[in-house]
């Protein structure tokens, strides 16, 4: 019998338990586990080995060496970046004073505002994409009632292109931004803001010194967030763009559903996988993960 | 006008000085809002074509939508897809809400090592680029032979349901003591009645909202869908996705109108758990 057995007689028994309690705990996560397991993480992997599958079937980069050379890959690359950036800019500069505005009202009419974020945010997002379509399109709302104000003689064309695509964007990314956003200026402690103003400070100058660097992580989840999710977007583009705005995602699908090339298609894929890690590595190293998974 | 002189911030900024911005953010939230109601009497007009406002009502959409048999194989395409949908929306809360609440539980008692290194793990469903998930999966139950099935849906739309209900349940279980069940087993019950009768009554409204939430998410995915659904089990959004990229056939007025119903009456009914759970507390 060891001293430590003698002081503490039960120690190897609790600890027998707490092995047992830790292990009842991960089994529970275990069906999860095997669901993410099974449908993620092998069949991405699995598409991962077929991306470094040549057409003779034997490994090789030729999937990305055609990709790099491509004249139309490129394109796709340049279309998705822009439109990502451009919808995560416009989403910031509207986002942002809005959820400032919210941030600043009572409880109770900031609950009620948030009404008419969460709306949206948990409307199919097709019938946003076509209530879109409908509004935007020649004959369409829009049109007819700035040619009724004389600012137009001739219906401009705002849908099937670039323009139309950010419209539908904006508005269904919208949401992401200002929730993390909001939530992070509910939190600024507003005598902050007081004490800033009493010392002298100007509203103007009390805003950006004080409450828009504490801000920042909020902002800074929001873009993160809506970036990513942009990089991936499917339905919206396909709709709004008319076939003159492919993205990533809409050349993956093309790529199996008209050619079958799996190669090339898990090639891009692999691309879009890769930046996505990146861009949420960085994030997740500037905030906290359970802010970026708070949707 | 006094009241433009009222103090609106903690810095006296008067509201005047402020009201470009009243203006502007009740005009984001106006946009925000009402574009998507454009559909609702869209979905009334008499017309073919998409004119608004409508010159004439009728409902010939929605007759469309619930009466229109198809000659050729004698089905109603929408209604069809309807079902499907509403089968594995269903099925979805069934396999996803358990899953997520198990883990969820397990998560919240194990040490924060375990945790820290799952929870990544456990949110990739939402980080992963969803056409990766879609093409991967679509991969993958071709050789199982799941394509078309309702049971590679469920699985599918699980998969994207899951992390939403970890992250409520968790959060949830965050703001509980767990001290209680402690005091539970201490008196004799068994982990599993400890979670039963102590636990449970105390989260059940993040539950409840939970697989409410993943009834929406199944209800309205589409990616995955488009891939993994097929034959005579395409849902709702996926037929209304392909007659989308085709043309404008006013019948998806119609069913927007509806989803438009259902996702914002669950909307309410998700808040008004959300209000209760508050009051609780």
């Amino acid at each position: 019998m060891t001293i430590a057995e003698i002081e503490k007689p039960n120690e190897r028994g609790l600890q027998q338990v707490a092995a047992n309690e830790r292990l009842t705990f991960f089994g529970l996560t275990l069906p999860y586990l095997l669901m993410v397991t099974a449908l993620i993480v092998i069949p991405v992997g699995w598409l991962f080995y077929l991306s470094f599958i040549g057409r003779d079937g034997s490994l090789s980069f030729e999937n990305y060496e055609r990709m790099m050379k491509s004249k139309a890959y490129i394109r796709i690359f340049l279309t998705t970046f822009k439109i990502s950036i451009l919808t995560t800019i416009i989403c910031a500069a509207i986002g942002y004073p809005l959820a400032y505005f919210m941030s600043q009202l009572s409880r109770k009419w900031a609950n009620i505002c948030m009404i008419g974020v969460l709306i949206p945010f948990w409307t199919s997002l097709l019938v946003r994409t076509y209530a879109w379509l409908v509004l935007l399109q020649k004959k369409g709302l829009l049109n007819n009632m700035a040619i009724e104000m004389g600012l137009i003689s001739e219906p401009i064309k705002i849908v099937h292109n670039t323009t139309g695509t950010l419209i539908g964007m904006v508005h269904i990314m919208l949401p992401f931004l200002i929730l993390p956003l909001y939530a992070n200026m509910r939190a600024i402690d507003k005598d902050t803001l007081k004490a800033a103003s009493s010392l002298g400070a100007t509203p103007t100058r009390a805003f950006w010194t004080v409450f828009f660097p504490l801000s920042l992580p909020g902002l800074l989840a929001g873009l993160l967030i809506v970036f990513v999710l942009c990089l991936g977007f499917y339905v919206t583009p396909a709709i709004l763009g008319g076939g003159r705005v492919i993205m990533a995602a809409m050349k993956i699908s093309s790529n199996i559903e008209l050619y079958f090339s799996w190669g090339a298609a898990s090639a891009l894929g692999v691309v879009l996988l890769v930046v996505t890690g990146i861009i949420l590595f960085i994030a997740s190293k500037l905030v906290s993960m359970d802010q970026l998974g708070n949707r | 006008m006094s009241f433009l002189n009222k103090n609106v911030s903690e810095t006296q900024i008067r509201l005047k000085d402020r009201l470009w911005l009243y203006i502007f953010s009740y005009l984001i939230l106006f946009l925000l809002i009402v574009p998507s109601l454009v559909v609702i009497p869209m979905s009334f007009s008499a017309s073919q074509y998409l004119e608004f406002p409508p010159k004439e009502w009728s409902l010939r959409w929605y007759e469309n939508y619930f009466f229109a048999w198809k000659v050729e194989n004698g089905f109603n395409d929408w209604m069809q897809a309807t079902w499907t949908s509403l089968k594995v929306a269903i099925l979805t809360i069934f396999v996803a809400t358990p899953i997520g609440t198990m883990a969820a539980y397990g998560l919240v008692n194990s040490n924060s090592r375990l945790g820290k290194i799952l929870f990544p793990i456990f949110i990739s469903p939402m980080m992963v680029p969803i056409i990766l998930v879609a093409i991967g999966l679509f991969y993958f139950f071709v050789q199982f032979k799941l394509v078309g099935s309702i049971i590679g849906l469920v699985l599918g739309h699980s998969l994207v349901a899951m992390p939403l209900v970890l992250i409520i349940v968790f959060s949830a279980l965050k703001n509980y003591d767990m001290n209680q069940e402690k005091v539970a087993r201490s008196l004799g019950a068994t982990r599993f009645r400890a979670f039963r009768e102590i636990t449970l009554p105390q989260i059940k409204f993040s539950i409840i909202s939970a697989s409410l939430i993943a009834f929406l998410t199944s209800f309205d995915e589409i990616i995955i869908s488009l891939f993994v659904a097929g034959g005579d089990n395409s849902t709702i959004t996926r037929s209304m996705f392909l007659a989308l990229r085709d043309q404008i056939d006013p019948t998806i007025a119609a069913i927007s109108t509806i989803l438009i119903v259902i996702s914002s009456g669950l909307l309410i009914i998700i808040q008004l758990i959300g209000n209760k759970e508050n009051k609780k507390d």
